[in-house]
């Protein structure tokens, strides 16, 4: 991870202070003005798989991108977010956004008490403390009846938008889908550009020298932490909106290496990286489905050609090439 | 939706006012497990055996064209119901078929009533889908784990195997076809002195069966699927359970699993199946042209893919249209149904398909002619018997 | 008669002793894995895939050419380990410089590729194959019937593991290793061909897998998933005993064997989940791991 930290830095001047540089902005309003088009090109449903994914990859990219720590048990707050989203919906008939709160408030908390104990440990230590809890979260998730099992929660409403708006029309639905995770991810831009990301940054480089300077290591990681699995659960809260459902694959440990893969692909610590890996990665699963076995021999292949010749991701390369920070 | 829909009355009024049978354009979707733990009894098998079924059927001289598209749904109902979704809303697909793995058909079976396409499930056992979340445009038609149950359970208890010990995946499906189990195993005088909940997947049966061994019981009943039945017999054999005088029932396993074991592990094991390769003359010619191009003997999903398309084919071609899922679904549970590989089939008015489903027990090395003469018929279960009664809330045909 | 929590104790005995037989693939195993990561700083995600890919060999060795289980047992492991090797040379050996996590990566796509390549291949039934005749069989305890195999298992790996110790930790060739891990420049300086030990490690540490593999194959399902979740409980065995510490992965297999057989009597459904647990309180409380040197 140094050599690309190292990397990416080079080609990133911190020139973050005075606001959005105009390329960031540029990009973002062409994003928008293709999202806003795009449930007239592709099938709804499948756009909106694609925004829940990548708002996931940029929660996750924040943690290890810009504060340098690897989760490897995110599935623990994005399906558990999905799983509190879709009972609140089902069972207490909560209006949508109400269920996408409760989703991302019981990530939050997981998150809080998780990363309190898991910050203490570093490198792999972490990563492996992660994983342990997102398997304790996952035995729980088959254990307890509200989940129903690896049947799921099934038949979820989609509900009417502050009581008001239906949203069984999938174009409805989508533009729900695209204010919240648009406005996450620029919430999520806003964090990494502030005096706090700037710390984190620090702590990533040099813990031992943030500590000298006088910052709580510890309570940035936490709050980092903390953030990253909210978002996460923002994410998986709204994907049970779409779905309609929420199971077991969404809290297993596979789908905690589906985020990584998808953050390395597109290029971590970069902001429109995790954004490009996730709408890459779906989209391979949406339309290589009929290839069967194929697709996880595909995936792997694409996992050995990124760490051997693109470790800095796609828009790393491409930020790379352009030496402007993306 | 609507569009489709008004367009498909339209469709249909015309064809039966004597237009061309040419009108009829049919997209069949094949989704099921194509690299999971279900892709051999499953998989590709059954996108080739609905393929046979449009050409036996005889579609194109009919003047119908018919198309058969096919997707993995890896086991995750997400995904399922992602690809379902798109199946019906931008694809046009008109009917799905196969859909192993009881989540991710429940799933599709809300999809699909919602589009009103048709559900031709033959993978899963649930028998919610013809129960609690009952569907007028679902068709289950192979087997359930009731069915499942009253064949091995009942015949078993009958034998004299009065007291079970289960092993039962820590799961819905593993729990429900345990629940069936008990209670054909108390109806007809039996017993359950025990029961353990294996993680699912697990590799190591040993302990558990040590348990079941020491329980005093007659029959271990194996309430799981796929890799951790195959291993939980093994072990068995190996651990000596069988040689003791404790017999194993297996209450779902298919006939790509007892070829995996081969003759010499799995040998006098009873199981249930709606469909074996070897029954009748009609059967083997079918299984031939199946293992012609799959290089394997078709499994009872793979032939009920089967016969449910050349019904699902026969109730289009009467009404002629594919657009009303609901309407064809009714005219499937009005036909009289002599099928090639099932016999006498009828559907019930909640979609539950009522056939015979046949007792098996795997042959002993000496009796195998081959390495897929795998069974000798003990019995045979009458589809009354062996399928729960109809619920009235599902009951369709009222509605 | 003295019970212990309902449980009568030969009926206690007994599981102990199947937990110590599961051990015995966990100690193989994680031995594996502790020598690759103690010695080339590689997390090996594929060592579950190599494991099954063994196993698979031995059935085609069988199969196709007639070879049974007894040369199987030193044939597979070898030709799995030789391609351990390759893999060694032409990709991991780029990597030695950057983050584990890289490694982890890389290794985690290559299993993704080898169990995709075996399903489509051999499907997902499995495949049978069965006891050695010599070892078919078993004897009566008294308190349990333990099949021949079963003996062999943990003898054979009981041998393995402690031959590969002393290796390790007595030898001359040990010694070297350990050096050219700590400073491979200086030990170069000496005239020890460094890289071409990585590889054999590599090699080794693969082959390792290769064993528990066909060791495996009587008794388990050769099937195309047999490795994928075992993958990460082993990674676990070797996080709980300390990364890197080979008595320690040895140690904590069996030890892990033992409590997840317990753990099969008191609260079956828990048994996947209790070496996470432990996991996870063994970092908190004591991260260097039950027997290692240093976090």
């Amino acid at each position: 991870m140094e050599k690309t930290a190292a990397e990416t830095n080079h080609a990133a001047p911190v020139a973050e202070q005075a606001g959005m540089p105009g390329l960031h902005k540029a990009i973002f309003a062409v994003l928008l003005a293709f999202l806003v088009v795009l449930p007239f090109l592709v099938y709804p449903v499948f756009a909106m798989k694609v925004m829940c994914f990548a708002l996931f990859a940029a929660a996750f990219n924040l943690l290890l991108g810009f504060g340098g720590l690897l989760s490897f048990g995110h599935a623990a707050y994005f399906g558990g977010a999905s799983y509190v989203a879709a009972h609140a919906a089902k069972v207490w008939g909560l209006t949508p956004e109400l269920a996408v709160l409760c989703g991302t408030a019981a990530a939050a908390v997981l998150g809080l008490a998780i990363g309190a104990l898991a910050i203490r440990r570093q490198g792999i230590y972490f990563a492996m403390v992660t994983l342990a809890f997102a398997q304790m979260v996952y035995f729980f998730s088959l254990q307890v009846p509200f989940t129903g099992g690896e049947d799921g929660i099934q038949s979820v409403p989609r509900g009417d938008l502050f009581g008001l708006i239906p949203l069984e029309d999938n174009v409805a639905l989508y533009f729900f889908v695209l204010a919240v995770t648009f406005g996450g991810i620029l919430f999520l831009y806003r964090i990494v550009h502030s005096p706090f990301g700037q710390v984190l940054k620090a702590i990533r480089e040099n813990e031992p020298r943030a500590i000298s300077l006088g910052y709580n290591v510890n309570r940035y990681k936490l709050m980092v932490f903390v953030l990253s699995a909210t978002f996460a659960g923002l994410a998986g809260a709204l994907k049970s909106q779409v779905f309609q459902l929420s199971s077991l694959t969404d809290v297993h440990w596979a789908m905690s290496g589906e985020v990584v893969l998808m953050t390395l692909l597109g290029g971590m610590g970069t902001i429109f990286g995790p954004l490009v890996g996730a709408a890459i990665i779906v989209t391979m699963q949406n339309y290589l489905a009929t290839f069967g076995a194929w697709v996880t021999i595909i995936q792997g292949v694409i996992f050995v050609i990124g760490v051997l010749l693109f470790r800095e991701g796609i828009v790393g390369v491409i930020s790379r090439w352009i030496k402007r920070p993306l | 939706m609507l569009n489709k829909l008004a367009l498909g009355t339209a469709l249909g009024a015309l064809a039966a006012s004597g237009a061309l049978a040419q009108d009829i354009t049919v997209k069949l979707g094949v989704l099921n497990d194509r690299s999971g733990i279900y892709a051999d009894l499953s998989g590709e098998g059954s996108a080739v055996a609905t393929r046979m079924a449009v050409e036996d059927f005889g579609a194109a001289d009919k003047g119908m064209s018919v198309e058969v598209i096919s997707a993995d749904h890896q086991n995750k109902p997400d995904v399922g119901s992602n690809i379902a979704r798109q199946w019906y809303d931008v694809d046009g697909v008109n009917a799905i078929v196969d859909v192993p793995t009881s989540s991710v058909a429940l799933a599709v079976a809300d999809i699909t009533a919602e589009a009103n396409g048709v559900l031709l499930d033959s993978g899963a056992g649930s028998t919610s889908l013809t129960r609690e979340q009952c569907q007028p445009t679902t068709v289950h038609w192979t087997y359930d784990t009731a069915a499942l149950a009253n064949g091995t359970g009942g015949a078993v208890t009958n034998a004299g195997g009065k007291k079970w010990f289960f092993l039962t995946a820590d799961y819905a499906f593993g729990h429900s076809l345990e629940e069936n189990t008990m209670a054909v195993v108390k109806a007809n005088g039996g017993e359950v002195v025990g029961n353990v909940r294996h993680p699912f997947p697990s590799q190591d049966f040993s302990s558990f069966l040590l348990q079941a061994q020491g329980s005093g019981a007659d029959v271990i009943g194996l309430a799981n699927a796929g890799g951790d039945t195959v291993n939980a017999i093994k072990q068995a054999s190996e651990f000596g359970i069988t040689q003791a005088g404790q017999s194993l029932a297996a209450l779902l396993m298919f006939v790509t699993d007892v070829h995996s074991l081969g003759a010499e592990t799995a040998q006098g094991l009873n199981l249930t199946e709606a469909f074996y390769w070897d029954q009748n003359d009609a059967t083997r010619e079918w299984s031939a042209r199946f293992e012609e191009q799959m290089g394997a003997k078709p499994t009872m999903v793979h032939a009920g893919a089967y016969s449910a398309t050349m019904a699902y084919l026969a109730a289009v071609e009467a009404l002629g249209s594919a657009e009303d899922g609901r309407a064809i679904v009714a005219k499937m549970r009005e036909m009289e149904i002599d099928d090639p590989l099932f016999g006498k089939v009828k559907v019930r008015a909640d979609g539950r398909a009522i056939h015979d489903m046949y007792l098996f027990e795997v042959k002993t090395p000496a009796e195998s002619e081959g390495e897929w003469d795998l069974y000798k018929q003990i019995s045979s279960i009458s589809g009354e018997d062996a399928f729960l009664p109809m619920l009235d809330e599902c009951d369709f045909s009222k509605m | 008669m003295f019970e212990l929590l309902g449980i009568p104790p030969q009926v206690l005995l007994g599981q102990l002793l199947l937990g110590l037989i599961n051990g015995s693939f966990y100690a193989v195993l994680s031995l594996g894995l502790a020598v690759i990561f103690g010695l080339l700083n590689i997390i090996n995600f594929a060592h579950g895939a190599l494991y099954m890919a063994a196993a698979f060999v031995a059935w085609m060795l069988l199969e196709y050419l007639g070879i049974g289980y007894w040369p199987a047992l030193i044939l597979a492991p070898l030709i799995v380990g030789a391609f351990g090797v390759l893999l060694e040379r032409t990709m991991l050996s780029r990597l030695y410089h950057l983050d584990h996590l890289y490694g982890l990566l890389l290794t985690f796509g290559l299993a993704l590729i080898i169990q995709g390549l075996f399903r489509n291949y051999y499907g997902i039934s499995g495949l049978p194959y069965q006891i050695p005749e010599a070892l078919s069989g078993g004897r009566n305890l008294g308190f349990m019937f333990l099949p021949n195999y079963r003996a062999w298992v943990v003898v054979a790996s009981v041998l393995v593991c402690f031959g590969t110790w002393f290796m390790i930790e007595k030898t001359r060739l040990g010694a070297y290793l350990r050096a050219a891990t700590e400073n491979p420049v200086l030990v170069g300086a000496f005239g020890i061909n460094v890289p071409l030990m990585i590889m054999l490690t590599y090699g080794f540490g693969v082959a390792l897998a290769g064993f528990a593999g066909v060791l495996a194959a009587p008794i388990y399902s050769v099937n195309p998933n047999m490795g994928a979740d075992l993958i990460i409980v082993v990674f676990a065995v070797v996080v709980i005993g300390g990364m890197g510490s080979i008595m320690g992965a040895i140690l904590t297999g069996y030890m892990l064997g033992l409590v997840e057989g317990l753990t099969r009597v008191f609260y079956p459904e828990g048994s996947a989940v209790v070496i996470f647990v432990i996991m996870a309180i063994v970092l908190l409380i004591k991260p260097e791991g039950l027997f290692g040197r240093t976090a």
